[in-house]
């Protein structure tokens, strides 16, 4: 199993071979139209993260003391983003997540290309995955006293 | 073609020469800016008015006998007697500076408002309204136990006057109606609407953001109480705005903050307020974007604002006709009467994902609910892509537009 700065290593190699934004915008939308949504079950309000102006759905599982995330949007590049997020922190333990610093999204330029309130959503989206690593690691520490 | 009538025309080409930013380039691309019903581009003479006034007169305004002062003083005031003819108002004591329409509202809640309105009175607006013709009424309402009601639209996106006239009763205290909907486009029957107000013993306040830069406004014509409206929307400086209002009613009104400028005599135990406009505008005003707002106004006349409407007609007709054309696009808001905005949904894609990708190519548009998620709701839609056109925008920038959508749901679908 790869570390998350491994694969955050991986998305900024596979970023640098696009010549253009409209490249890097095709792979993005690419992935996000191959991102498996969410069940009709999961796109409930509990499951909303605020962002700007998409509707983002965020779930998490907890299993053998690793950390497994499923997400939907209803608009695609965001869609795409998230798959990136997914990529570089599902599978690892709580810890991993909540010191993650992901620097691949401002190596890849999506801070500075997406304006500051869109970028919004995708920090609130990373809070989000984090708070739900903090939760469990919690739980789990109480529940082995 | 003859001579007469290329000199009437509005010589774009040259109008964009006198706006700096549209030289600029974004994402290595020329700019194509179409969010003008957000804030429009200044002017240089705007620019100008700017530099000039904090390098050759910034001074306090009012107050000092100093030659800066008084230099400075006549800036600002100047600008309200712009303003005040700009609007046809009866008098100059009409016309207060305000931080934009945002605050013209507001001013008139809590004031006008907290006076007179009681448990059980009733304020109509409409469900086109703009958040901040929305807000300061559901506060008030809350706070006084009155009812707020909205006038319904029909699938153009045009006010059903026939509920309105039901709405309409000895209850009613206020309409506050928006001149123009920031979202649509469309033009409402202001003048019909009070008139009917009117009769029923209601005030009316227009919300005047979008008008003021496209239609010829005449406040004493349109017989409205309040008119509010911001410079930054028509080519002046942000943070700056008129608050009309009928001098009777103003008088009448108790002020809206306290403080320096707008007193006639302070002691501890009673402060008498200042005449108008002075008793709505305390502590130091913007002057210097008040000062500026007066060469916007300028430039605006200097062309003339039918020729202005005109060549955003066109563009509205042009740019209509081609996006049309494109295969599951849908405009949102086909009113008979309508001025500059054209918004639109594709099937299937989300405007988020197309505003992204037009930026990408220079082009600024509006996505989302445009600060009108209750007209959003009406549709049945998320929000919409806006594209809004001002007096330098130009046909080859709606066919960029078009060439820009038409890639992006290329790459979307």
């Amino acid at each position: 199993m790869k570390s998350i700065q491994e694969i955050e290593q991986e998305i900024v190699e596979e970023f640098s071979l696009f010549d253009s934004w409209d490249d890097k915008y095709e792979y993005i939308i690419d992935l996000g139209k191959r991102l498996p949504g969410l069940e009709a079950e999961h796109k409930k309000d509990e499951n909303r993260v605020r962002g700007c102006q998409s509707t983002v759905w965020l779930v998490a599982e907890y299993k053998d003391g690793k950390v497994y995330f499923k997400a939907d949007s209803d608009a695609v590049i965001v869609k795409g983003l998230i798959s990136m997020l997914i990529r570089v922190l599902t599978g690892h333990t709580p810890d991993e997540i909540i010191n993650a610093k992901l620097g691949f999204i401002q190596e890849i330029g999506m801070t500075t290309h997406l304006a500051q309130t869109r970028s919004n959503g995708l920090l609130s989206m990373v809070k989000q995955m984090k708070n739900y690593a903090l939760a469990f690691k919690v739980k789990s520490e109480i529940s082995h006293g | 073609m003859s001579t007469q009538t290329i000199a009437k025309d509005l010589d774009v080409y040259a109008i964009r020469q006198q706006f700096p930013v549209l030289k600029r380039q974004v994402k290595g691309r020329p700019l194509v800016y179409f969010d003008n019903a957000a804030t429009s581009q200044k002017p240089q003479v705007v620019l100008d008015a700017l530099m000039d006034y904090y390098t050759t007169m910034n001074a306090n305004v009012h107050r000092g006998i100093h030659t800066l002062a008084e230099e400075a003083t006549a800036a600002f005031e100047a600008t309200r007697d712009a303003a005040h003819q700009f609007i046809n108002a009866s008098s100059r004591e009409e016309v207060i500076f305000t931080r934009g329409t945002t605050e013209g509202i507001n001013l008139v809640a809590y004031t006008w408002g907290r006076q007179n309105i009681k448990a059980g009175d009733e304020i109509i607006i409409s469900e086109m309204e703009h958040h901040s013709n929305i807000v300061p009424w559901q506060i008030l309402c809350e706070e006084k136990g009155a009812v707020l009601k909205m006038i319904p639209i029909n699938g153009e996106g045009e006010l059903q006057m026939d509920a309105f006239k039901k709405l309409l009763g000895p209850k009613t205290k206020l309409v506050s109606i928006v001149h123009v909907s920031n979202a649509l486009g469309t033009v409402n029957p202001v003048e019909e609407i009070i008139e009917l107000a009117h009769k029923a013993g209601a005030l009316v306040l227009v919300d005047g953001a979008q008008s003021s830069v496209h239609l010829d406004i005449d406040v004493q014509a349109m017989d409205c109480d309040f008119f509010a409206f911001s410079s930054h929307k028509v080519y002046g400086p942000t943070g700056i705005g008129i608050l009309y209002g009928k001098k009777e009613i103003l008088e009448a009104m108790p002020p809206f903050q306290g403080g320096g400028e707008m007193i006639k005599e302070v002691t501890l135990e009673k402060t008498t307020y200042a005449d108008l406009p002075y008793k709505f505008e305390a502590g130091t005003p913007n002057i210097a974007d008040a000062v500026a707002f007066k060469a916007a106004i300028e430039f605006v006349n200097g062309i003339g604002k039918d020729k202005i409407r005109k060549h955003e007609n066109d563009l509205l007709a042009y740019a209509t006709g081609q996006l049309e054309q494109i295969p599951g696009l849908r405009v949102i808001g086909k009113a008979v009467n309508k001025v500059s905005v054209l918004s639109f949904v594709v099937n299937k894609a989300h405007p988020q994902d197309i505003g992204i990708l037009l930026d990408n190519r220079g082009i600024a548009v509006r996505t989302g609910h445009h600060c009108a998620q209750p007209l959003m709701t009406c549709f049945g839609i998320p929000g919409t892509i806006r594209a809004s056109f001002a007096v330098y925008n130009t046909k080859e920038e709606v066919d960029e537009l078009v060439t820009g959508l038409q890639k992006a749901l290329k790459m979307l679908l």
